[in-house]
């Protein structure tokens, strides 16, 4: 496999990673999501990598800078389906993922788009409604 | 002690089978105390008593001989079973080395008899030291199970609410536990897709650096999954251990009691709890 599959969902990028990521295919994913995101205007970004048995340093990293790149480009990322052993060893290793958001499963990474999505569209309510009081 | 003696007494042994029998019998039956019955005494005695015979006979000289393969098969199976039951490792070792009296009683007196009971006693000295070995065998392998049957009740996980599960621990905590736990605890979240976790440490009496350890990355590990997690039932020497050993939970939130921290996770979740007077409750 050349590529990952970018699937759109409504304002959301869907990206399941089957296949043991290997660094051409990370950085090949890193590059495919920050034009999709551009074309679509997606406001959230799910990678599911239920699939994946090994989380390294490189992959961790790709993940964290997928997250800071589309923050630039004003859409979440959210990781879901790490499996415990997966977070165990990064812990273990004492690996980080700065910056990414995780929820356990894709219904709950959406809830959790949808729940910042409305903070922020409230907190944008407010600064709308009270730019005089303040 | 050489072929020929073997076989000089295994002849011994067949002529007085019920002479020796009766003698063996009775003593181990006095050590016993009546916990075994006479039935079930006599077939294991004369299974032994057999299994011994045939051994002398095709000439075994040690007990790591391959021909006292049948003879330390049929011991090994009596020793556990007694293991099992309770029997202390004295009993089982005396229902074999109590062979030698009654047969030194009928292989008579003279010089050459005497040096063949001399053989004859330290071969079943060799047969007492397997019993005993089996039976330390069999003891530490009753002590394992029951250890990993201890693992597998000592940690459920229950769920306190739509999608919130709790963990309470009791019992003392040691990294093999810490262990079992952390990984319970996080594939319950995966099963029950819940993204709180409470982790209760009332029944834990004491905790050192190495668990608070292994708890910390247990928290962390749920964190990187998107859970979160709640330390709660913290009591006071453990709050005061925790502190004077400098452990640091960070950004971690204790909860005093599970009441407590069931009610912060509600609100984490937007679930308000009301009376049904209409006053608040939580």
């Amino acid at each position: 496999m050349d590529r990952i599959p970018v699937l759109t969902l409504a304002d959301v990028l869907l990206v399941s990673i089957q296949v043991d990521l290997e660094d051409q295919l990370a950085l090949r994913l890193q590059d495919d999501l920050a034009e999709r995101i551009v074309a679509t205007g997606a406001r959230g970004v799910i990678i599911d990598i239920t699939a994946l048995d090994i989380v390294d340093s490189f992959v961790g990293r790709t993940l964290a800078t997928i997250a800071s790149v589309s923050k630039v480009l004003d859409a979440e990322t959210i990781v879901v389906g790490m499996r415990p052993a997966v977070a165990i060893t990064l812990v273990e290793l004492g690996l980080q993922l700065p910056g990414v958001r995780t929820a356990l499963n894709i219904e709950l990474g959406l809830a959790m788009l949808a729940a910042s999505r409305f903070v922020e569209s409230r907190a944008g309510d407010v600064a709308d409604a009270a730019p005089a009081s303040s | 002690m050489d072929a020929k003696v073997a076989q000089r007494l295994a002849e011994v042994l067949t002529a007085r089978r019920e002479a020796i029998l009766q003698g063996w019998m009775s003593t181990v039956r006095e050590t016993l105390r009546g916990r075994l019955s006479d039935a079930e005494l006599r077939r294991q005695i004369d299974e032994i008593y057999v299994a011994l015979v045939a051994t002398l006979e095709s000439g075994a000289t040690t007990v790591s001989a391959s021909s006292a393969s049948d003879l330390t098969g049929v011991l090994a199976d009596l020793t556990r079973s007694r293991a099992q039951h309770g029997f202390s490792a004295t009993e089982t070792a005396i229902s074999v080395f109590a062979l030698k009296e009654p047969v030194r009683e009928v292989i008579g007196e003279d010089t050459a008899a005497l040096s063949d009971h001399a053989a004859f006693s330290g071969f079943i000295d060799q047969l007492g030291l397997y019993t005993f070995e089996t039976y330390v065998a069999a003891r530490d392998a009753l002590i394992n199970e029951q250890a990993e049957q201890l693992l597998e009740l000592s940690t459920p996980v229950v769920k306190l609410w739509e999608g919130i599960v709790a963990v309470p621990l009791v019992g003392t905590l040691d990294s093999a536990r810490s262990q079992v736990v952390m990984e319970r605890l996080l594939q319950a979240l995966v099963d029950s897709g819940s993204p709180f976790a409470i982790l209760d440490i009332t029944g834990v009496p004491a905790i050192d650096t190495q668990v608070a350890q292994h708890i910390m990355k247990t928290i962390v590990a749920a964190q990187l999954m998107g859970a979160q997690c709640v330390i709660s039932g913290i009591r006071p020497q453990i709050a005061q251990t925790i502190v004077s050993l400098g452990i640091e939970f960070g950004e971690i939130v204790t909860k005093a009691n599970l009441a407590d921290a069931l009610q912060y996770a509600l609100r984490q979740q937007d679930v308000e709890i009301v009376r049904r007077n209409g006053r608040s409750a939580v």
